[in-house]
C-alpha cells in the first residue's frame, strides 16, 4: 500500500520541492497550507507522515502538533518537523511536544529523505 | 589594743585576700572552668545591693521611723517576684544583643540613640555619685571611730585639707582598687569573673559580720544577764524611739508604698545592679534561685536590727551617740575589739562592693555612651592608626577616678547634712527615672528615641529640682529661701511642695511628680510619630524576647563590606588574638573554612557589630561598622516593603489608596502604553528571528532544488525549466529581503547616505508609474494618475530615489491587492496646509480598521484573502523611516472592504528665486525643513 505523506507548509516554493522530493521516492502526497486545514485533513484521513512547517497563518505548527497527540484518534501519526525556527530552544519545544524528528531549514534533500523513509517504515 | 595601723593593716590584707580571689577567679575562667556559674554566687552577687547603707544606715533609720526601715528590703523582695518574668527577658535581650550597661539597654531599645545613651549616662552618673559619697563617708567615719577605741567618740566635723582627710585617702584607694578589678581588658561583655567572686565573697562577709553582732548583742546584751537586761525596760517609757521599736506599727502607708516601690526599682534600674544581675549573669537559669535567695538574704541581714537598735538606745544616752554608728559602737562600749574589727571589716566590705561595681558600671557607660560618641563625631570616623582599645580603658580609668574624686566632693560640700538613708533614697529615686522607659522598652512597640529623651529629660529635671538642689540647700550651698518660700517667692514653686503638695514625705514628692511628668512627657512626644525602621525592629527583637531565640530577622541592610576592613576595626579595639579567634569561630557556624571567605553580607555585618557592641555599646559599634561598610542609608520605603508592622502599613496604605483613586485614570492608560512598548521591546527581538527565518526561508527552496537538478540528472525539461526558474526568483527574493534588511538597518543607524535636493513630486510620480507600470498592467489593474488639483509647483526638499522608492512599495502594493482584472489603482497629488499629500489608493479587500498602523510594522503583512503575500514585509517600515526621516508622516485610511489608500505628507517647500510664482504664493509659506540631521518625530 502506498504510503501517504502530509505536507504542510504556506512557502509555495518548498511544497513543490518536497513533493518532487517525496513523489521521487513513491509516495502519495497532499497538501496543507496552513494549520487549521492541516489538523482538518489529518482528521479526516489519518497519513502516514506528516511533514510539519512551524510559520504558518491561522494556526502554527506547534499548536497543530500540540492538537495531533492529544486527539486520540490521531496521536500515533508520525511528525517530522521541518522549519526555518532552527534554535535549540525550538527544536526541544518541537521535540518536546512530540515531534518524531526536527529537520531546520534549509535542509538537505538526502537527510530529509532519509528521515522520511525511516518514519515510513516504522509505521509499517 | 586597737591602733592605726592595726586597722589599716587588717583591711589592707582583706583588700589584698579580695584581690587574690579574684585574680584567681580570673585565672579559671581563662582556663575554662568557670566558678562563678553556681547560681548560689549569682544570688550572692545581687546583695551589693546592701551597701554600707544597709550595714550601718538600717540600724539608724529603725530608730527614726520603726519599722520604716524595711521598706528597702520590701520592694526588692516583692520586685524578686516579678524576676521569672521580668528579669529573664531583660538578660536574654541583652545576651543577644551583647547589652554592657543600662545606658546600652535603652540605647538600643530605641533607635540605637547615642544622644540616648549619653543621656541615660550623665542621669546615672549625677544620680549615683551621692551614694558612693555614701560609702566614702561610711568607712572614713568607721574608721575613725575605730581608732578611738576604747572612746566612743563621734568624729568631730573638722575641716581638714582633703589631702589629710582620710575620705579622700580612701577614695584614691579604691579608684585604685577599681581600676585594678574591672579595667584590664576591653570586651565588657566577657564577663568580669574576678569581680563577681569577690563580690560574693564580700557579700558573706557582710553579712557574717552583721549576724555575728547582732547574735552578740541579742544573746549577750540583751539576753538573761546581759549587761542591758536591767534598766532596759524602766527607761522604756521615756525613750519615745525605744518605745516605737518595742510596739512596732506601720506607719505612713503611703510613703511605705512609696519607698518600696522606689527600692524595688532600684534593685533592677542601679547601674551595679544591672551589671550583677544581668551582664554578668552566664546562665538564665540562676535566676531561679536567686528568686528565692536573695529575699532570703535580705531577710537575715535585717533579722538583727531591731535588736541592735534596741540595744544602741539603751546603752547610749540620747544624742551622744549617732544611731547610724550602733552597730560599730556597741562592740566597742562593751570591750570587745575584735568584734569592732569585724565589725569594720563588714562595713568595709559592704562599702567597697558597692564602689567597685558601680564605679565600673558608670565607667563603662561613659567610656560607651558618652565619650565615645563625642570622639566620633570629632573624628568622623577615620582611621586615626591609633590603638582604639587602649584609647578606651585610658578613658574607662579616668572615669573611675573622677567619678570616685566627685563622689568625695559631694561628701565634703553635702554629707553632712543628712543621715546616710535619705542620701541613698535621692539616688534611687534618680535612678527610679529608668523605669518608665525600660518598662515601656520590653512591653510596648509604640516608644520613639524623642519619647524616651523627654521622659527622661523631664524626670531628671523634677528630681533635680525637687530632691538634689534641696539637699544642696540644706547644707547651706544654696540659699535656704529657695525652699521656702520657693524661687522667686513663688509658693508654688516650692521644690518641696510643688503646686501646693505639702506635707509629703519629701521622697513620696520627688517620685510622684518625676515619674508623673517622666511619664507623661514619654507618652505625649512617643505619640507625635510613628518609630522608625531601627526603632520598630529593635523593639521587635525587645518585646518579642520570648518568641524568638536569635535577633529577629537578618537586618535589611545595603552596603559593601570587605571582611578585611571589618577585622581591622575590630582588631583596633578587641586585639589581634580574640578577633581571628570570634571570626574564625563564625565562619566555622556559617560553614565557610576561614575568615577570608566569609560572603559580606548583612549577617556577617551584623556579627561585626555585635561583636564590637560588646565592647563599646551598640550605638558606637553600628557607627563604626557602618563607617566601614559604606552602608547606604536605609530608605523608610524599603524596609517597610519588608517589615511587618502593621501600624506603619496601614497608614502607609492609608495614603496609597487616596493616591490610587486619583490615579486609577491615569495608571490605566499608562498600563496600556506599557504593553505596547513590551510588545515592541518584543518586536525587536522577533525582528532578528523574523529575519533570520526570512532568509532561511528562501535559501531552503535554492538549496532543496539545487539538489534535486544536480542529484537526478534526468528530470524532464519542462519540470528543469521550472525547476530552474523557481531558483531564480527565490534568488532574487532572497537579495532584495537582504538588500531590504541592510536599507533599514542603515536608515535605522542612521548611517544611510541622503541626497537632499528640492524635489518636484509629479516628477517622482511618474517615474513610479513607470517603473511599476509592467506589475500593475500585468494584474490586469488600471492606473488613474490625478496631479492637476495641485497649484503650483509640488516642491518638497527630500532624496528623489528614495522617495520612488517608498512610491514604488505603494503602488506595488496596491498592484498586489487589487483584484485580478478589475483593480483601480489610484494615485492623488494635493496641496493639503502647508504640506504636500501623495495619496496611493486601491480598490482591493482593503484593510481592516485594527490593523491599520500594524501594517508599518517589520515583517507584518496585512492578510489578504488567505492566500500568503508576496513581499518581504519590510517595505512599508523603509517607507516610514524614509517618509518621517524628511519631516512627513506616513499613514494607512479605509477599512475592511473599502479599499486601502495609503497617503504620505511632505512639508512643501516654497518657490525659489527664479521660478514662476503661480498662485501657490497665496498659501502661506511654510518654512522649509531641515531635513539633513533632523530628528525623526
Amino acid at each position: 500500500m502506498t504510503k501517504r505523506v502530509l505536507i504542510v507548509d504556506d512557502e509555495p516554493n518548498i511544497v513543490i520541492s518536497l513533493e518532487f522530493l517525496l513523489k521521487r521516492e513513491g509516495f502519495a502526497v497532499s497538501v496543507a497550507r496552513d494549520g487549521e486545514e492541516a489538523l482538518a485533513a489529518i482528521r479526516a484521513q489519518v497519513p502516514d507522515l506528516v511533514i510539519l512547517d512551524v510559520m504558518m497563518p491561522k494556526l502554527d505548527g506547534f499548536s497543530v502538533l500540540s492538537a495531533v497527540r492529544a486527539d486520540p484518534a490521531v496521536a500515533a501519526v508520525p511528525v517530522l518537523m521541518l522549519t526555518a525556527k532552527g534554535r535549540e530552544a525550538e527544536q526541544k519545544k518541537g521535540l518536546g511536544l512530540g515531534a518524531n524528528a526536527y529537520l531546520p531549514k534549509p535542509f538537505s534533500t538526502h537527510e530529509l529523505v532519509a528521515k522520511a523513509k525511516a518514519l515510513l517504515s516504522g509505521s509499517a | 589594743m586597737i591602733t592605726g595601723p592595726l586597722i589599716v593593716g587588717v583591711a589592707c590584707a582583706y583588700l589584698g585576700l579580695l584581690f587574690a580571689l579574684a585574680y584567681w577567679a580570673d585565672r579559671r575562667a581563662d582556663q575554662g572552668r568557670s566558678v562563678i556559674g553556681h547560681p548560689t554566687i549569682y544570688a550572692l552577687s545581687l546583695a551589693v545591693y546592701c551597701t554600707a547603707w544597709t550595714f550601718y544606715g538600717s540600724v539608724g533609720r529603725a530608730t527614726a521611723t520603726g519599722l520604716g526601715f524595711l521598706t528597702i528590703y520590701l520592694g526588692p523582695t516583692l520586685a524578686a517576684l516579678l524576676w521569672a518574668s521580668l528579669l529573664v527577658k531583660i538578660v536574654r535581650i541583652s545576651k543577644s544583643q551583647r547589652i554592657t550597661s543600662i545606658a546600652d539597654f535603652i540605647a538600643s531599645r530605641y533607635g540605637m540613640s547615642q544622644l540616648l545613651g549619653g543621656l541615660v549616662t550623665v542621669i546615672a552618673v549625677v544620680g549615683v555619685i551621692p551614694y558612693i559619697s555614701l560609702q566614702l563617708k561610711a568607712i572614713a567615719w568607721s574608721f575613725t571611730i575605730l581608732l578611738h577605741y576604747p572612746e566612743v567618740r563621734m568624729p568631730r566635723v573638722l575641716d581638714p585639707a582633703f589631702w589629710q582627710d582620710t575620705a579622700f585617702v580612701v577614695a584614691l584607694l579604691l579608684a585604685a582598687f577599681t581600676m585594678v578589678f574591672g579595667t584590664r581588658h576591653l570586651d565588657a561583655s566577657e564577663r568580669h569573673e574576678g569581680m563577681v567572686a569577690a563580690i560574693a565573697f564580700e557579700s558573706i562577709v557582710k553579712l557574717c559580720a552583721f549576724l555575728a553582732v547582732g547574735l552578740w548583742v541579742t544573746f549577750s546584751l540583751l539576753g538573761p544577764g546581759g549587761a542591758l537586761t536591767g534598766d532596759g525596760l524602766a527607761s522604756a517609757a521615756d525613750n519615745p524611739h525605744l518605745a516605737m521599736l518595742l510596739s512596732p506599727r506601720i506607719s505612713a502607708p503611703g510613703d511605705w508604698f512609696a519607698i518600696s516601690l522606689l527600692a524595688g526599682l532600684a534593685v533592677m534600674l542601679l547601674p551595679r545592679q544591672f551589671q550583677v544581675a544581668v551582664v554578668e549573669n552566664s546562665d538564665q537559669r540562676q535566676i531561679r534561685r536567686a528568686i528565692w535567695l536573695f529575699p532570703f538574704y535580705l531577710l537575715l541581714i535585717n533579722l538583727f536590727v531591731i535588736p541592735i537598735a534596741v540595744a544602741g538606745l539603751l546603752a547610749f544616752p540620747q544624742g551622744s551617740v549617732d544611731p547610724d554608728t550602733f552597730v560599730l559602737t556597741l562592740p566597742m562600749a562593751y570591750e570587745q575589739p575584735w568584734l569592732a574589727l569585724v565589725v569594720f571589716i563588714g562595713g568595709l566590705s559592704a562599702a567597697t562592693g558597692m564602689v567597685i561595681v558601680e564605679t565600673i558600671a558608670l565607667s563603662t557607660m561613659v567610656s560607651n555612651d558618652l565619650v565615645l560618641p563625642l570622639l566620633l563625631r570629632r573624628w568622623q570616623s577615620q582611621a586615626t592608626g591609633a590603638d582604639l582599645g587602649r584609647l578606651l580603658l585610658r578613658i574607662r580609668r579616668l572615669a573611675i577616678v573622677a567619678i570616685l574624686l566627685l563622689g568625695y566632693l559631694y561628701y565634703r560640700l553635702a554629707g553632712e547634712a543628712y543621715a546616710l538613708v535619705a542620701i541613698g533614697l535621692i539616688s534611687f529615686a534618680a535612678v527610679a527615672q529608668f523605669a518608665p522607659a525600660v518598662v515601656a522598652a520590653l512591653y510596648w512597640r509604640g516608644g520613639t528615641r524623642e519619647g524616651a529623651l523627654a521622659g527622661l529629660s523631664a524626670g531628671f529635671l523634677v528630681w533635680l529640682y525637687t530632691l538634689l538642689l534641696p539637699s544642696f540647700a540644706k547644707s547651706g550651698w544654696l540659699p535656704a529661701a529657695f525652699l521656702d518660700p520657693g524661687p522667686f517667692g513663688i509658693d508654688l514653686l516650692k521644690p518641696q511642695a510643688l503646686f501646693g503638695l505639702s506635707g509629703w514625705n519629701e521622697i513620696t514628692h520627688c517620685l510622684f511628680w518625676s515619674l508623673t511628668t517622666n511619664v507623661l512627657a514619654f507618652l505625649a512626644v512617643s505619640s507625635l510619630r510613628a518609630p522608625d525602621a531601627t526603632e520598630a525592629a529593635q523593639a521587635s527583637a525587645y518585646v518579642d524576647a520570648f518568641k524568638h531565640g536569635r535577633p529577629a530577622g537578618l537586618p535589611i541592610w545595603r552596603g559593601s563590606a570587605e571582611i578585611a576592613e571589618l577585622m581591622a576595626l575590630a582588631e583596633r579595639f578587641l586585639g589581634t588574638e580574640r578577633t581571628r579567634r570570634a571570626f574564625a569561630d563564625f565562619a566555622l557556624s556559617r560553614g565557610v573554612a576561614a575568615p577570608g571567605d566569609l560572603p559580606p553580607d548583612a549577617q556577617t555585618v551584623r556579627f561585626a557589630e555585635t561583636l564590637l557592641s560588646g565592647a563599646i555599646g551598640g550605638a558606637s559599634a553600628r557607627v563604626m561598622v557602618a563607617s566601614v561598610t559604606e552602608e547606604e542609608t536605609l530608605g523608610i520605603d524599603e524596609v517597610l516593603n519588608i517589615l511587618d508592622e502593621a501600624s506603619q502599613i496601614r497608614a502607609y496604605s492609608r495614603e496609597l489608596e487616596q493616591k490610587s483613586r486619583a490615579l486609577e485614570a491615569a495608571t490605566s492608560e499608562l498600563r496600556a502604553a506599557n504593553l505596547r512598548l513590551q510588545e515592541l521591546d518584543r518586536l525587536k527581538d522577533d525582528f532578528m528571528s523574523s529575519v533570520t527565518h526570512e532568509l532561511r526561508t528562501p535559501l531552503a527552496s535554492i538549496r532543496a532544488f539545487s539538489e534535486i537538478l544536480h542529484d537526478d540528472p534526468d528530470i524532464e525539461l519542462g519540470e528543469r525549466k521550472r525547476f530552474l526558474g523557481i531558483l531564480v526568483s527565490e534568488t532574487e527574493r532572497l537579495s532584495r529581503l537582504v538588500n531590504q534588511v541592510l536599507d533599514l538597518a542603515k536608515i535605522e543607524s542612521g548611517h544611510a547616505d541622503w541626497l537632499v535636493e528640492p524635489v518636484d513630486l509629479r516628477e517622482v510620480i511618474a517615474q513610479s508609474a513607470a517603473t511599476t507600470g509592467r506589475l500593475i498592467e500585468g494584474r490586469g489593474a488600471e492606473l488613474v494618475v490625478h496631479t492637476d488639483h495641485c497649484d503650483g509647483e509640488p516642491l518638497v526638499l527630500a532624496d528623489r530615489d528614495r522617495l520612488i522608492q517608498v512610491l514604488v512599495n505603494l503602488l506595488s502594493n496596491a498592484a498586489k491587492f487589487t483584484p485580478a482584472g478589475s483593480g483601480q489603482v489610484e494615485i492623488r497629488l494635493t496641496r493639503w496646509d502647508g504640506a504636500l499629500r501623495v495619496c496611493v489608493a486601491d480598490n482591493g479587500p482593503g484593510i481592516p480598521e485594527g490593523e491599520l498602523e500594524l501594517i508599518f510594522e517589520k515583517f507584518r503583512q496585512a492578510s489578504a484573502g488567505g492566500d500568503k503575500p508576496v513581499g518581504t514585509g519590510l517595505g512599508l517600515p523603509i517607507s516610514r523611516q524614509i517618509v518621517e526621516h524628511f519631516g512627513g508622516r506616513i499613514w494607512a485610511e479605509g477599512g475592511a472592504e473599502k479599499g486601502a489608500t495609503l497617503c504620505f505628507e511632505l512639508p512643501a517647500l516654497a518657490a525659489g528665486p527664479g521660478r514662476p510664482r503661480s498662485q501657490a504664493a497665496a498659501q502661506p509659506p511654510t518654512p522649509p525643513s531641515q531635513p539633513a540631521g533632523e530628528t525623526r518625530p
